[in-house]
């Protein structure tokens, strides 16, 4: 957008611009899903007309990261597969967010062996976690309104205004 | 039903048999290595016998358990004639190489492929003698029971800080 916001530190216009980049950006999520797992089937049904989320702006997943910026982790990655989920991250531009979707994406969940990667922050950075296995799919718009806070919330800097 | 199968392997490989049981109506033979590919080819040549389903080969680590460590487990499967059974192979571990039975049931190319993978076992003879599941360069068999349980790969830097 080019705009610089920080210059403007805490003027009443600065303020208030960043609040509003900040409300249009919250409501306009398009998501990246990476699934993996099982967890893909709560993901679904929370995509679906019964949980609906698109009542909270983010219902177009988009299949290439360049297009999405909110990254949804669901399921259980294992090394073999990281690399490519680090790929995938970093080919999306910022501003950008990872939802972590599931004990397996949060911790590795029970899967404490040889080939799983115990918590996909070890990895890339995450903004939410979502617990439960799989996690229901209010729990997800749950996670996904905290998500919403943090966009609110947040200043805008050099990197997240690009 | 399978007794028949049984019988038909201890007449045409006396020398070939180590031991013989039944639990539940599941026969279990156990071969040696020697002739292993000529009593699979029998197994599913013989028009009495014909074995045309390989169901699941797979391996046992009895590490500190028994001697020899490892045994293959083979599961086959007759369709016409519905005979079930079950053959073991005992390996020890400095010397944990098989026949590859890929020759005779093209079903198995990926289980011993699998098997080697995660348990180190070698089949003599297999076409395509790679990993399946883990990557080119990944150290050791992680189904082995030797393999530390904490022991990571990882083919990704960590971020800074954290720890597997
Ligand atoms: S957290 Fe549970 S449901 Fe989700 S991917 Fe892992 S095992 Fe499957």
């Amino acid at each position: 957008m080019g705009l610089d916001t920080t210059s403007m530190g805490g003027s009443f216009v600065g303020t208030k611009l960043t609040e509003a980049i900040n409300w249009a950006r919250k409501y306009s999520l398009f998501q990246y899903p990476f699934v993996t797992a099982c967890c893909g089937m709560e993901f679904m049904a929370t995509a679906c007309s019964h949980y609906d989320i698109s009542r909270f702006g983010a219902e177009i997943p988009r299949f290439s990261p360049r297009q999405a910026d909110l990254l949804f982790v669901v399921g259980t990655v294992s090394h073999k597969l990281a690399p490519v989920l680090k790929k995938v991250y970093e080919q999306m531009c910022d501003p950008k967010w990872v939802v972590s979707f599931g004990a397996c994406a949060s911790s590795g969940g029970f899967y404490d062996n040889y080939c799983t990667v115990q918590g996909i922050d070890t990895i890339i950075p995450v903004d939410v976690y979502i617990p439960g296995c799989p996690p229901r799919p209010e729990a997800v718009l749950d996670a996904l309104m905290l998500l919403q806070e943090k966009i609110q919330n947040a200043q805008l800097d050099r990197r997240s205004v690009g | 039903m399978s007794q028949y199968v049984v019988q038909r392997l201890t007449e045409r490989f006396p020398d070939q048999i180590l031991e013989t049981h039944a639990f539940r109506g599941d026969d279990t033979v156990v071969l040696k290595r020697d002739k292993l590919l000529e009593v699979l080819r029998f197994l599913k040549e013989d028009a009495g016998l014909n074995f045309d389903l390989p169901v699941d080969l797979t391996v046992v680590d009895w590490w500190r358990k028994k001697e020899p460590r490892f045994e293959v487990v083979y599961h086959l499967y007759s369709l016409g004639k519905g005979h079930r059974i079950r053959l073991k192979v005992p390996v020890d571990e400095d010397d944990a190489v098989v026949p590859s039975s890929r020759a005779v049931w093209a079903g198995f190319d990926w289980y011993e492929r699998e098997a080697w993978d995660l348990y180190g076992i070698r089949f003599e003879g297999h076409p395509n003698h790679t990993r399946i599941l883990l990557w080119e360069g990944f150290e050791g068999h992680p189904l082995r029971k030797d393999y530390p349980i904490t022991k990571r790969q990882p083919l990704t830097a960590l971020l800074d800080g954290k720890q597997e």
